[in-house]
């Protein structure tokens, strides 16, 4: 085998003087080999995402590499702290390493066609002329699989679905048949399906073209689908690397350990016994639509459907998952469930009250019965007011008076298992989880009867993840709430919920006890759906991971049926 | 009390609000500082040179030694006098103005924010208000009501308001969408509370950001208004009207208009640059760029 | 995109209407009689109330707004009271000076601000960026009339360089029109280049800190690629949309720079007209101008329809 694609030795890159830690990363070093993909695999803040940018040249002011070597190919990027010219590094961005980034939705320029933003690329480092070049494009594009490639080239990117407009980046990024091919979590932003898609399509042109593959992720399960060698990093250093089936099988660290054994498994838990079975169900959808339209003189075709005609009823006690990709509506069924928004259609529930025409004001009496948790920690708690203000509101207007409230909000932080003294803290102060935990606690201030959580952990780690649900498990078994789960994440629903809703395009279009429907699923796209989650199951079931050591070309996931237009 | 040192570390806003306190410091210890009365004329001082000194007679006839440090105008009024009492109204139209366009406007942006009723019909009328170019409205207000402190400042102020509800109303629509507003209302907490206890804390940092640049086109726009002869009437002194009176004789006596001059570009800059400094620090996008 | 026009179009009729209102309802503001004011401290009771017949004072408020509105729309704007001419044709007489005026200076705006804020947003934080902001900040803090007088006190009093004041019409020469023109074009655009590069730095600041900028530099184009056809590109909307708004503070200088410069434009006409309570000029000079500012942030409005493709399709 010829020598290295990649060859990173022993990197440092110091922080800002005012940073947290010292360096952003700390001592690492990695090989890669034309054909090979290297995961590099970590949570939030690991320094990966630095490590990529170090090896393009676009690392961010303020980052200072300070020593160790980076060598592509026959150049050497970066030695001591001495780098290439700017000009050197253009050279070599887009002809010898192509980059994909996380977000496609803002990846490319908005007031340049797709085709005209790949182009530019052709006419910095070709000499081509106008048609060779144009053809070239529109080859990439449909070894990218894009549909009509013509009409690809002239649409804008806002035209396109993110699926389609990582395929283009990952077009722009491949175009000139780079050695290297570098992945900075392009898939986390998409849907399962669509994840699934893009991962096989990176595969598989790097079987083609031979490149190394360097890429970013923090989820275990990607990293079992896909990777040869893996390097997982935790504040900088370097934990653990070697060949994937040795790290993933047999980790050695803790961390390692700690990070696999909180992805969920696909695999659901036996079913425990249905709490209050035979009661009537304490929130009920019947039927409810939400349409939002052009409201005015011309109503056109922009009217659209978020929600058609879904129902389904939460019992006491138990927890129900809503699942679906991004526009399938579950958020829009969240928000008419606890009434935040007026439903178009049907009738809401909240125990014998019918909620869906009440005013506001009839409404608020009612309000402590369902609670909600949101999706962002950031932005789910004043800024400007003290936690334990916020923690109260709750019980203040049904009532209570300031020495109960207080008396709450210390019972409360117990629960959470947070400190009493961190009432008086604002919200800044707190990390993602804690934040996660005080918006737990401010909705369980009302005693609700059933709690919804929107997309409440998709925003953490994985290790908070993992605490968050244990939390909410406890939290269920000692108070007897029920809880709403909606999630994009099937394993997640698979280890917490005892029954599972599929959503689909504003409809719900199976469910039933976990167990069944994960065993058993009915529909089509819950099978593709099943099918597209990046698990380690498969891992934890065989010895070792002998699948991509044999045929690259062959298909990754089971039972798969590949849709072309994303 | 971190936060305010923390604002105080910031170049401009340190620079901008010396120098305006300075200039109010100055404006309040008027008497004190080697002046007479503003509109004391004496004919044997007409249009002297800055720096001559000499007997003034005053209105009550009594005599004083005084030195005429920016000199005089044509009726033989000091200048430095005038421009030092002239601070404090020059000052007080601004704040005023500043702090009536801020919460008409605010009231305004609050209602026009949260209720869509009260938007429609608002945001049509400020629209339009906007159409008219600040200083026309300003002069045709005048012209209008006439020139007394009160309806100088409501002509100044009224065009400024527009900018201020428009502020307000975007920021209120924004913060309405947060989740911790949202989280409010799940909570059953009633739209007025809401708009009191979660919304306004949050956009008070904008608006005052905002205040501090309506406060220094305030003074710009009055200082128009009395250059031009159509603010306050010309016995009361403000910098504008110095600088008014002080233009026939421009060729000849530069010093009448380039001595005001000298207070009144420090006054709005000062006030322009604590408010790129507040902006600075308080807008999280500013700071997440740095 | 067609409904999106149509909407901006059908969006400027209640701001005219308001518009229009007020201008209307603002001569009613003034306490007393206005006929007597028009009529003086000599006119005699049977004067006033000739006065008021005349002007149609007697009638009901709508009536009368109805009447004017009719006459505005003919092109009617009134009859001024003291000048004796109608009032078009007064600004018809005044209308070229301020014309060349403000376009010279939104050229020359134009021309300084984009370069320099581009470059100050390029090179962020140096002294470039440093100099760019103190300079706009010091441009908009300085009154119109206190650059004017700077200006004509250093270069046509001490160095006698240029006119200290006036204004030569195009049609007797080009090149002493232009000499008139230079300083109060200096002055006056000194606040809109403030303002225009101010906005051009931020706009392209922020346009630079996005993502695709980040792609694109990931493409090896150069760096003056990113910078124009990426970041500028983007940075069109806010800047032109600033520029729009801020011609209503031009169109205020223009009236203060004109009296500074004996310039004898539509500003001047105004400034006599207030003075005189000549309330039909001041009516149709804020008419005008009123409807100039509209109609040029509606062309602000669709050019969006040409800079951004979200809008379009």
């Amino acid at each position: 085998m010829a020598g290295p694609i990649l060859e990173i030795e022993r990197l440092r890159i110091a922080l800002p003087a005012h940073g947290d830690r010292e360096f952003a990363v700390d001592e690492v070093s990695l090989t890669i080999h034309a054909g090979h993909t290297l995961c590099v695999v970590g949570e939030s803040g690991s320094g990966k995402s630095v490590l990529a940018m170090t090896v393009m040249g676009l690392l961010g002011r303020g980052l200072t590499p300070l020593a160790g070597r980076i060598r592509l190919g026959d150049s050497i990027l970066l030695e001591e702290g001495r780098r290439l010219r700017e000009s050197q590094w253009r050279a070599l961005r887009g002809v010898q390493m192509g980059m994909v980034f996380q977000e496609p939705t803002t990846a490319l320029n908005p007031v340049l066609s797709c085709g005209e933003q790949v182009d530019e690329l052709l006419r910095a480092h070709t000499g081509w002329g106008r048609k060779e070049r144009q053809s070239r494009v529109l080859e990439t594009f449909s070894q990218v699989l894009l549909p009509n490639p013509d009409r690809i080239y002239q649409t804008y990117p806002h035209q396109l679905s993110g699926g389609q407009r990582q395929r283009v980046v990952i077009a722009m990024a491949m175009i000139l048949k780079p050695a290297l091919l570098i992945c900075d979590e392009p898939t986390t932003a998409l849907d399962v399906t669509t994840q699934a898609e893009i991962l096989r399509l990176i595969a598989r042109l790097q079987a083609d073209e031979g490149s190394a593959v360097l890429f970013i992720t923090h989820d275990m399960g990607v990293v079992a689908e896909i990777a040869h060698e893996v390097l997982v990093m935790h504040e900088g250093r370097s934990v653990e690397q070697g060949k994937a089936a040795s790290v993933l099988g047999e980790p050695r660290e803790a961390y390692t350990r700690m990070l696999l054994a909180s992805i969920p498994s696909m695999v659901p838990p036996p079913p425990r016994a249905r709490p209050g079975g035979t009661q009537a169900p304490i929130l009920r959808a019947l039927g409810v639509s939400k349409t939002y339209g052009e409201r005015g003189w011309r109503q056109r075709h922009g009217a659209k459907a978020a929600l058609s005609e879904a129902s389904l009823a939460v019992w006491p006690g138990e927890t129900v998952g809503v699942v679906g990709e991004s526009g399938s509506g579950k958020s829009t069924l969240a928000r008419c469930l606890i009434r935040l928004i007026e439903p178009s259609a049907g009738a809401i529930h909240w125990g014998e009250t019918a909620v869906e025409g009440l005013s506001e004001a009839r409404l608020r009496p009612l309000r402590s019965k369902v609670q909600i948790v949101f999706q962002d920690p950031n932005r789910s708690l004043n800024p400007r007011y003290p936690v334990g203000k916020s923690l109260i509101e709750g019980a203040i207007n049904f009532g209570a008076n300031a020495q109960d409230a207080h008396a709450l909000a210390l019972e409360l932080m117990d629960r959470v298992r947070l400190p009493r003294v961190a009432l008086g803290r604002y919200p800044h102060q707190f990390s993602g989880g804690q934040r996660q935990r005080l918006a737990i606690a401010r909705a369980l201030a009302c005693r609700p009867e059933v709690l919804i959580a929107d997309e409440a952990v998709s925003a953490l780690d994985v290790s908070i993840q993992a605490q968050i649900l244990d939390l909410l498990r406890e939290l269920q078994d000692e108070l007897g709430v029920a809880l709403l789960f909606i999630t994009h994440d099937l394993r997640v629903a698979a280890q917490l919920c005892d029954r599972v809703v599929v959503m689909e395009a504003g409809k719900i279009i199976e469910e039933g006890p976990t167990g069944e429907l994960f065993r058993n699923p009915q529909r089509d796209y819950t099978r593709r759906l099943l099918a597209a989650a990046p698990s380690l199951d498969r891992l934890r079931e065989s010895a070792h991971v002998g699948l991509l050591e044999t045929d690259p070309a062959a298909p990754l996931f089971l039972g798969d049926s590949s849709p072309c237009a994303s | 009390m971190k936060n305010l040192s923390r604002l105080w570390s910031n170049t401009a806003v340190r620079i901008g609000l010396s120098v305006f306190v300075l200039l109010i410091g100055l404006g309040t210890c008027a008497p004190w500082l080697g002046t007479v009365d503003p509109a004391a004329m004496d004919s044997s001082f007409i249009s002297v040179a800055p720096g001559v000194a000499g007997e003034m007679t005053l209105p009550d006839g009594t005599e004083k030694q005084h030195t005429f440090w920016m000199g005089s105008d044509n009726f033989g009024r000091d200048i430095w006098s005038r421009v030092l009492y002239g601070t404090r109204v020059s000052l007080a139209v601004g704040m005023t103005t500043a702090l009536l366009a801020l919460s008409t406007g605010a009231l305004l942006g609050l209602l026009a924010g949260y209720f869509r009723l009260v938007d429609a019909l608002l945001m049509r009328l400020m629209d339009g208000l906007m159409a008219i170019p600040p200083v026309l409205l300003a002069i045709a207000l005048v012209a209008a009501l006439g020139a007394r402190f009160g309806t100088v400042v409501l002509a100044i102020a009224v065009p400024e308001i527009p900018r201020v509800t428009r502020l307000v109303r975007a920021l209120v629509l924004t913060l309405r969408e947060e989740p911790f507003v949202e989280a409010a209302r799940a909570l059953a907490t009633p739209p007025a509370l809401i708009l009191w206890r979660h919304i306004l804390p949050n956009a008070l940092a904008p608006l005052i950001v905002q205040g501090t640049f309506v406060a220094a086109s305030a003074v710009l726009t009055e200082a128009i208004l009395s250059f031009l002869g159509l603010g306050l009437p010309a016995d009361i002194p403000t910098w504008g009207n110095i600088m008014a009176e002080g233009r026939i004789q421009f060729t000849q006596h530069p010093s009448n208009v380039l001595f005001p001059a000298l207070f009144l570009v420090p006054a709005i800059l000062a006030i322009n640059l604590l408010g790129d400094g507040l902006r600075d620090e308080l807008d999280p996008k500013f700071s997440k760029r740095t | 995109m067609i409904a999106f026009l149509f909407k901006r179009l059908l969006a400027t009729i209640p701001v005219l209407l308001v518009v229009v209102v007020v201008v209307f309802l603002i001569l009613r503001l003034t306490p007393g009689d206005p006929a007597a004011v028009i009529g003086g401290d000599n006119a005699s009771s049977d004067d006033i109330a000739r006065i008021r017949e005349q002007l149609g004072l007697a009638k009901p408020l709508v009536t009368q707004f109805a009447i004017w509105i009719g006459k505005v729309a003919e092109g009617d704007l009134g009859y001024s009271y003291f000048m004796n001419k109608p009032v078009w044709e007064l600004i018809a007489q005044r209308i070229e000076p301020t014309l060349s005026l403000t376009v010279a200076t939104l050229i020359l705006a134009v021309v300084t601000a984009l370069p320099l804020g581009t470059l100050a947003a390029w090179k962020m934080g140096g002294w470039l960026d440093r100099a760019v902001m103190a300079f706009s900040v010091t441009g908009f803090s300085v009154p119109v009339f206190v650059v004017g007088y700077v200006l004509i006190y250093v270069f046509a009093l001490e160095l006698n360089w240029l006119p200290v004041q006036g204004y030569v019409r195009i049609a007797h020469g080009f090149w002493p029109w232009l000499r008139q023109l230079i300083l109060p074009c200096l002055a006056l655009a000194l606040i809109y280049v403030a303002l225009l590069a101010r906005v051009t730095r931020a706009a392209v600041s922020e346009a630079l800190a996005e993502d695709f900028v980040r792609t694109a530099r990931a493409k090896g184009i150069s760096e003056a690629q990113v910078l124009f056809h990426h970041a500028l590109t983007n940075a069109a909307v806010p800047i032109i949309t600033v520029a729009g708004i801020s011609a209503a503070q031009l169109i205020g200088g223009v009236v203060v720079t004109e009296t500074v410069f004996s310039i004898p434009g539509l500003g001047q006409l105004t400034v006599d007209a207030v003075l005189s309570r000549d309330f039909p000029i001041i009516q149709g000079v804020v008419l005008l101008f009123s409807g100039v500012y509209v109609a040029l942030n509606l062309l602000v409005d669709l050019s969006y329809v040409v800079l951004d493709p979200r809008i379009r399709y």
